[in-house]
């Protein structure tokens, strides 16, 4: 069988989601011998142009960039949107809440003219993404299993409920109960990363998405409850959700 | 000298971490310019901490970073707690030292293997290599795995740690969780090291020397990684707190990362710059595969980067497995009820004391200095970060000065070649060092 090729491109983001890639341990190995990986910046100098599918993680946040992913999407026949930024708009959002001239002035002072720089956007704003792996950063197993189904032809498993499901799974504690009480977005984000916060004593940041329908007003009841003021909540939602509401 | 004329441009140099262009220009034999491009998107991570609450400070700058996620949260912690005028428990702190060491060390394996090593033997990529000298390759997954293994059981995972927070952490290591870690470290260090030796003390390091100033942290009793003074090899030492009086950064029109100086113009930091001015602190089988590497204090030549990496990778694992034997034998203590690590939303937030604070920390690539100055409420009024790979840049362009007319004679595609090493060499991160640079702090 051909092995099919691949693309990995990044565009405004740490990086960190091809690093958990490139620390998938043996099953990289397994990787290679599946898929021919064709471009990928970050770990080669060849760059193919060839790729059917490929793997986009960053944010939209230059004009440039708009250009540079629909060029991909016209290349690969399947577009994956690797991590929080890509599909979310990630951290890089958050400046998306303050005044633009402000934000770049506080980091360029009277040089900002030279860069150019647009508001942050998940990459499904510009080209249509065929699947998503959200995380911030992905999940090295999430990758490994999406991947695979894509290989097979099949639609990926990405779960609807929220990550509470799989924190009770794992006997944890509510953080909302405990002595020191901390407030989590565990009943609105979308599951799938094992309760990787909640599980290590610390709040879900809600990185990998809001879940289909969830019931804001309640949570946030909660919240106002727990003393959070309407800034407060507000800021909890922009660390990864600021766009939901404008999203499709 | 030739007369002839190159012009190199090498787009979006493959194998770093962000996106950079080298440009050369040489006519008729003279040098006309030379320049690092940094053409990453801006990404404004001081004007997103504005007006946040400081715990979120932490998970906000990690996102810096993919590879030095541990050290962003650690200097990050570190200038808050400054602020407030926190000392963390002994515990806390060791905890903290292990995971720099654990992340140094991936960092430089996924450098010296997946990065630099292709250009040594002429390939692309890490990817042919997996079946050309498959060894090698399982020896950097070893490698990086043990990393990860460390920083999962520590903080729940290492790209973006999650349960290190200012003050303490949110989760609990067990002594047994330890005791299997420790285990670990000794195995890859017997197994691992001598075949990574084997490979790399065969390479061909390009010969090229320029003496420039070596900075990093320095303190007495061990080999600085999470704390200290900052010492400068041709200045001497100063308080982190001055950073400011020493390090000036600019901005310059071919690169979104701002270039940083410091009192002797352009400097260095990182493994070498480490291996250079604390060489005596190094732990014990460090200094012998420094020794087997032919690698001696202090080196003058970039490409040496990649060596100083190694020795710093076998020092990292001697090291952690001696802290785990403190922590093991003072035995490993539940602080979480007596002093609540400071975290999330509802925790009630101890009062800023000062206005400011400044954290610094050894980041895989040198050193690292979060700043953040506070409101009355507690919020971040704005930050200040110098990145390791900003430091750098001008270094490296000093380097590419020197280096491009002793290299005129050879043949361009070797020209790029060395240049694209040399900045490789550097290791450089370019995605960290784009965004959160200076403000001026209205004193």
């Amino acid at each position: 069988m051909k092995k099919p090729k691949v693309g990995f491109f990044e565009f405004t983001c740490c990086e960190g989601c091809q690093l958990t890639v490139l620390s998938l341990g043996d099953k990289l190995l397994d990787l290679f011998e599946s898929v021919d990986i064709v471009n990928f910046r970050e770990a080669s100098s060849y760059k193919g142009q060839d790729y059917e599918i490929a793997f986009i993680e960053g944010s939209i946040s230059t004009s440039k960039d708009i250009e540079r992913v629909k060029e991909i999407r016209a290349r690969a026949k399947i577009c994956v949107a690797l991590g929080a930024c890509a599909h979310l708009g990630g951290v890089n959002a958050i400046r998306n809440f303050q005044r633009q001239s402000d934000v770049r002035w506080r980091t360029y002072g009277d040089k900002a003219w030279l860069f150019d720089s647009i508001l942050a956007q998940p990459i499904d704003a510009v080209i249509k993404v065929d699947h998503i792996i959200p995380e911030c950063p992905i999940d090295k197993k999430e990758f490994l299993r999406v991947t695979a189904s894509i290989l097979l032809g099949k639609k990926p498993f990405i779960p609807d409920y929220p990550v509470c499901v799989e924190c009770k799974m794992k006997g944890n504690v509510c953080l909302f109960h405990k002595p020191n009480p901390i407030a989590c977005m565990g009943p609105v984000t979308r599951a799938g990363c094992g309760a990787a916060c909640p599980s290590v004593g610390n709040a879900c940041e809600g990185c990998r998405g809001l879940i289909p329908d969830p019931n804001l007003s309640a949570w946030e009841e909660v919240l106002k409850e727990y003393g959070l003021s309407i800034e407060d909540i507000l800021k909890f939602y922009h660390m990864y959700n600021g766009l939901m509401g404008v999203r499709r | 000298m030739s007369r002839k004329d190159i012009r190199v441009n090498v787009h979006h140099i493959a194998r770093v971490e962000g996106h950079g262009n080298i440009v050369v220009d040489v006519k008729r034999g003279e040098l006309k310019e030379v320049k690092l491009e940094i053409v990453e998107s801006p990404r404004f991570f001081e004007a997103m901490l504005v007006g946040r609450r400081y715990p979120e400070a932490v998970h906000i700058t990690s996102r810096i970073c993919g590879i030095c996620s541990v050290s962003h949260a650690n200097a990050s912690i570190k200038a808050i707690e400054d602020a407030i005028g926190i000392t963390p428990t002994w515990q806390t702190e060791t905890l903290r030292k292990i995971l720099m060491a654990a992340e140094i060390m991936d960092s430089h394996a996924l450098h010296c293997f997946f990065l630099a090593a292709p250009d040594f033997v002429g390939a692309p990529s890490v990817i042919p290599l997996a079946s050309t000298s498959p060894e090698v390759v399982k020896t950097a997954i070893r490698w990086k795995k043990l990393a990860h293994d460390i920083c999962d059981t520590i903080v729940g995972r290492h790209t973006q740690p999650i349960s290190m927070v200012v003050d303490g952490f949110t989760n609990r290591v067990t002594e047994d969780q330890m005791r299997e870690l420790r285990s670990k470290i000794k195995e890859v260090l017997e197994n691992d090291v001598p075949k990574t030796l084997e490979f790399f003390s065969k390479l061909k390091i390009p010969a090229f020397e320029r003496k420039t100033d070596n900075v990093c942290l320095t303190q007495p009793g061990e080999y600085a990684f999470y704390d200290g003074t900052i010492k400068s090899s041709k200045t001497g030492e100063y308080e982190h707190r001055d950073y400011k009086l020493k390090i000036v950064e600019q901005v310059v029109s071919h690169s979104t990362a701002k270039q940083a100086f410091g009192p002797v113009k352009p400097y260095m930091v990182g493994a070498l710059s480490r291996f250079n001015n604390n060489f005596d602190q190094l732990m014990p089988k460090a200094k012998e595969v420094a020794g087997k590497l032919g690698l001696e204090a202090p080196s003058h030549n970039p490409y040496h980067i990649t060596y100083a990496q190694i020795v710093e990778k076998v020092h990292c694992m001697e090291f952690m497995m001696k802290l785990f034997d403190e922590l093991l034998s003072r035995g490993i203590k539940d602080e979480r009820e007596e002093r609540p690590p400071i975290a999330g939303w509802t925790t009630k937030l101890p009062p800023i004391n000062k206005s400011w604070g400044v954290g610094v920390v050894e980041a895989p690539r040198g050193l690292l200095v979060h700043e953040y100055k506070f409101n009355d409420d507690g919020l971040i009024e704005s930050a200040n970060c110098i990145i390791p790979t900003a430091q750098n840049l001008a270094n490296i362009e000093a380097d590419m000065r020197k280096l491009v007319p002793e290299i005129l004679d050879k043949p361009k595609k070797e020209v790029t070649l060395l240049l694209e090493m040399l900045v490789r060499a550097y290791d450089p991160c370019i995605s960290c060092s784009t965004h959160m640079l200076k403000v001026d702090f209205i004193e």
